[in-house]
């Protein structure tokens, strides 16, 4: 029998309190349990992915690089390079930068380089941005940024396991929307806030999600997906500050993910990244279909 | 999401029990099926691999893969697909053909599945940055390719590629399907039906062809049973003379020497392939 077993945020809060650890911790022993691997070799195996969302992030920012269908590219190096003005500016250098980050991670991603499914390629910008971007300005932030990357995916963990990480299940609220609640709670915990908060971030962060459409522009990860990354950072920043204010969300967040697959249930198929929907049946989305060669339906 | 190898083909599902194990390779749930009809019996088998258990999701499967873009399902699954091609072919093809079904007859030039495919062949791990130029790579290697728009039948995911490796001597043809979030199954190899699960990650395989009614799995599990690799599960397909033998294994790895030993050591094989260098990718 595994100590370390979970399968929701309740299951979870109670590991904590038992064994007195933040959520990374748990999530830590959880996946060296699991995997009959050593504390060592897990913390190992992140710093990799964390290296490898590095590199995406720095090559995203410097590089002007269009996607194969023109449609995006070199958006990340304009919001970088406004950091330089951050006075003009009604966000503050954290919230430029995350939105930088998530930019040019989606925007690798979209040029064909090396990205990090965090947790699937469609939301993959928000988690780096956030996390990123907080541990710049943080004392001691490459530790931390290892413990807000464990607690986020041990939400993304817990939305797997009782709803989907899948657009094509659940729309854009299983990518974008999970990566949102993912990231806030990582901040939460980076932070300092308590098991509590971080799950509090993570609803509170998941709420503004249920039941967005994966409406894509000619089903390809690039219009209106990258840019619902940037947003999806100021969300994510946004409920980790309520929350160290001392707000609470109403509903927990087991409710909220209960929620989640029940909206995936009744969207229409037509919004789940079929591109024959919302934003991909506009004049434009129209329009990158025939170029596309695609069948308009 | 990953599930060991459930068990048998699309039609091979009679009333069969289909067992889906854990890691540990205990049994955890029990299906009955009891419809003939195809179609059904998949739903349900579908339905047993939503019940994996949290044990079996790996932090790593939130946190990853590392990967290279636009989509999980039409780069990173079909350059999986590809390398399951290369697993089995075991070799350099010389020729590769790709008939592309479904969605990714439609949208493969846009999300970049030819090139992935391509790579898989070359065995390019789904992170390898040198994706993008699978065609000038392929033409240094002098591997010729082609992509094939067709239809394989409505049966099949609309990710679904039939890949169809040759060289001088030897042809082999494969029907893989990219099912979502870089997962992907494998459901026909050359004329066996099977049904493989790919992430490839927890269960590491082998794949065996022999004679039909030749008794070679006992010999080879006894072999196994002595270098110490455990068995979790085995599926059998017979198609005419010959049957394909899968074979989980546990957590312990095998070698590519060790695999050769046993294949050099049992009369009566075709070939016996280990999928387990595929474990990381």
């Amino acid at each position: 029998m595994m100590e370390y077993k979970f399968t929701n945020s309740e299951e979870i809060l109670r590991l904590c309190k038992k064994h007195n650890l933040p959520i990374s911790e748990v999530a830590k022993r959880f996946e060296a349990e699991r995997a009959h691997k050593s504390i060592a070799s897990v913390r190992n195996q992140m710093k990799k992915v964390r290296d490898a969302m590095y590199d995406a992030v720095r090559k995203g920012v410097k590089t002007e690089e269009k996607s194969k269908m023109g449609m995006v590219g070199g958006d990340a190096k304009k919001i970088y390079a406004a950091l330089k003005n951050v006075k003009n500016m009604m966000g503050n250098k954290v919230t430029l930068r995350a939105m930088a980050y998530a930019t040019a991670v989606g925007e690798q991603n979209a040029c064909m380089n090396r990205i990090v499914a965090f947790p699937t390629a469609g939301g993959a910008g928000v988690v780096p941005g956030v996390l990123f971007s907080a541990s710049e300005s943080f004392k001691a932030g490459k530790r931390k940024l290892l413990r807000g990357m464990f607690c986020a995916s041990t939400i993304g963990l817990i939305i797997a396991e009782n709803a989907t990480l899948s657009a094509a299940k659940g729309g854009c609220q299983a990518e974008v929307g999970a990566a949102a609640g993912m990231a806030a709670a990582g901040l939460t915990e980076m932070r300092g806030g308590t098991p509590e908060q971080c799950f509090h971030a993570a609803a509170i962060a998941l709420k503004s999600y249920i039941g967005l459409a994966c409406d894509p522009l000619g089903g390809l990860v690039e219009v209106p997906c990258i840019k619902r990354n940037a947003i999806g950072c100021m969300n994510a920043i946004g409920a980790s500050d309520m929350v160290m204010a001392g707000v609470k969300s109403f509903i927990p967040l087991d409710e909220v993910i209960e929620a989640m697959r029940d909206a995936a249930e009744l969207m229409s198929p037509k919004l789940r990244e079929t591109a024959l929907g919302g934003l991909a049946m506009t004049k434009t989305g129209i329009m990158i279909k025939k170029k596309l060669g695609l069948k308009i339906k | 999401m990953d599930n060991p190898l459930l068990n048998a083909s699309r039609d091979y599902i009679k009333a069969t029990e289909v067992c889906a194990t854990t890691c540990h390779g205990q049994i955890r749930k029990r299906f009955i099926i009891k419809s003939m009809d195809k179609k059904s019996s998949f739903a349900k088998l579908e339905k047993t691999s939503n019940l994996q258990t949290m044990s079996e999701t790996s932090i790593f499967d939130i946190a990853g893969p590392i990967m290279v873009g636009p989509s999980s399902s039409h780069t990173a699954g079909a350059c999986k697909i590809g390398q399951f091609a290369r697993a089995l072919f075991h070799g350099t093809p010389k020729k590769a053909t790709f008939y592309l079904h479904g969605s990714f007859g439609e949208v493969y030039k846009g999300h970049a599945t030819d090139l992935a495919l391509l790579a898989g062949i070359m065995k390019f791990k789904t992170s390898d940055s040198r994706l993008k130029e699978a065609f000038e790579i392929a033409k240094k290697k002098k591997i010729q390719y082609e992509f094939i728009k067709k239809d394989l039948g409505k049966d099949y995911h609309p990710n679904t590629v039939r890949i169809v490796l040759e060289n001088r001597d030897r042809k082999m043809s494969m029907i893989g399907s990219s099912v979502g979030g870089g997962m992907i199954e494998i459901l026909k190899i050359d004329n066996f039906p099977v049904h493989l699960h790919g992430r490839a990650g927890k269960y590491l395989s082998l794949i065996i062809c022999h004679k039909k009614n030749a008794d070679v799995l006992p010999k080879i599990k006894e072999q196994l049973k002595k270098i110490n690799i455990e068995v979790v599960n085995t599926q059998q397909v017979s198609y005419k003379d010959k049957t394909l033998s899968v074979i989980a294994l546990g957590h312990t790895r095998i070698t590519l020497a060790q695999v050769q030993d046993i294949e050099k050591n049992t009369e009566g094989i075709d070939f016996m392939r280990s999928l387990s260098k595929l474990e990381k990718q």
